[in-house]
């Protein structure tokens, strides 16, 4: 997985990397799969190597699919980069270990929601059952968002090309409608 | 087994850095998005590996099975994951909007187209 | 790509069933992996899969523009609406267990509900985007 994302910061050509994209998302899922977390699994395989790489795809049939060449690898941001990471790989150590069933994370809410899950809500799925029931207002607020975006995306790109749009510079018009004409 | 533990962890890491210096170093602005979804995805997998509990399940009520994982980060996550496709896809077409502008999707072009603009 | 009769035919034959996973997805959330997020996004590839064989025009006659934004509208609005009618049924907002006699009912109705506002929302949000962004003039 690591070499996928690796793979997608040196390749130059876009659509190569948008594939990689995919192919990262869906090394995801696999990884979601073997922690347990099935459902989110299902998500990604749908909506990270599916949709978002088809509109990648599609930004880059309307853009250029080429990035421009650059050879120099750039020191400031890799030294940034390293230190960062530095910084967070001291921090792990003081992290409870993977699949600790004491760990901070799993003894506050969740030993609720699996063990009276069953008897209030009466779904078996507890992610179900929390995403729609305990946790509605966060759901709720999700669902808004994602509406948001397609609100936003229909706002930025929802006419034709014939319009003026807020925030085009007027001399693109021009040549723009000259080419249409 | 105490490294194995934190194993996870610093995958996490690995990646969320090669996201970030996708982010901050390559002046394509596509391909900041794929570093922006790297990154994303990055932090899906901290939270998975925080919900996981060493021999539990998948947080599905049946006979028989009496430890699961953490359902609630699988939650979180699951929307998150489609609520960035979201953001994703408005990300991306403000790009389309910006090469609409500008002819261009390298940032440091775009600086530069801006520039000679201020100065005239 | 019209002109790839083997991608047509086996299209025409996966998209039914591709639509019928969605919604297989959508009310087996309850029991098994699945949901209104997940069903959405399978139900909206159905469509974006006959909008690349069949070209965008023809998929828009299938889901023209006005549904899409009805639909994506109807979703929220579904959400929030079992939301204010538990509210009117003297529960709490998006409290379910007052929309049935029994709370337990009363929350799987309000979870069938909500999903189903979730799953008509991404979906419409999926070929929104979809559409809007393949819709693009090439230049």
């Amino acid at each position: 997985m690591a070499v996928t994302a690796f793979a997608a910061a040196r390749i130059r050509n876009l659509f190569a990397v948008v594939i990689l994209s995919g192919i990262f998302s869906l090394l995801a899922a696999v990884l979601y799969v073997t922690l347990n977390a099935v459902d989110v699994a299902f998500t990604e395989a749908a909506v990270g190597a599916g949709i978002s790489t088809l509109l990648m795809l599609a930004t880059l049939s309307l853009t250029s699919e080429e990035e421009k060449a650059r050879f120099n690898v750039k020191i400031i941001p890799l030294l940034i980069v390293i230190a960062t990471g530095a910084v967070l790989i001291y921090g792990t150590f003081d992290m409870p270990a993977f699949g600790d069933p004491n760990a901070p994370a799993q003894v506050h809410v969740a030993p609720r929601y699996i063990l009276e899950s069953g008897k209030e809500i009466g779904v078996p799925n507890i992610v179900t059952s929390v995403l729609a029931s305990y946790r509605g207002y966060d759901t709720f607020g999700e669902v808004v968002v994602i509406f948001t975006a397609a609100i936003g995306v229909l706002i930025l790109l929802g006419r034709g090309h014939d319009r003026w749009r807020p925030g085009m510079r007027s001399n693109v018009i021009s040549e723009q409608n000259e080419e249409e004409v | 087994m105490e490294l194995f533990g934190l194993l996870n962890y610093w995958l996490v890491i690995v990646l969320m850095m090669i996201g970030f210096y996708i982010v901050i170093a390559q002046g394509n602005l596509v391909k900041k998005m794929v570093g922006l979804s790297i990154f994303q995805v990055s932090v899906f997998v901290f939270y998975i590996s925080v919900g996981r509990v060493a021999g539990g399940t998948a947080p599905i009520l049946a006979d028989g099975i009496e430890v699961f994982s953490n359902p609630l980060p699988h939650v979180l996550i699951l929307t998150a994951i489609v609520v960035g496709v979201a953001t994703t896809a408005l990300g991306l077409a403000m790009i389309v909007r910006i090469r609409d502008s500008f002819g261009t999707i390298e940032d440091d072009e775009i600086l530069a187209i801006e520039k000679g603009e201020d100065d005239k | 790509m019209s002109r790839h009769s083997i991608l047509r035919v086996v299209a025409k034959f996966m998209i039914p069933f591709i639509i019928l996973f969605g919604l297989y997805v959508q009310f087996h959330g309850d029991f098994g992996p699945g949901g209104g997020f997940q069903a959405g996004v399978i139900i909206a590839a159905g469509f974006v899969l006959y909008g690349l064989i069949f070209g965008i025009e023809n998929a828009r006659k299938v889901v023209p523009a006005w549904a899409t934004r009805v639909l994506l509208a109807f979703g929220v609005l579904l959400y929030g609406g079992t939301g204010v009618a538990s509210f009117f049924l003297g529960g709490n907002f998006l409290g379910y267990n007052v929309l049935a006699n029994d709370p337990v009912a009363g929350q799987h109705l309000g979870i069938l509900l909500v999903e189903a506002g979730v799953g008509i929302t991404v979906a419409a949000t999926m070929m929104t985007l979809f559409f809007v962004f393949a819709g693009q003039d090439h230049e």
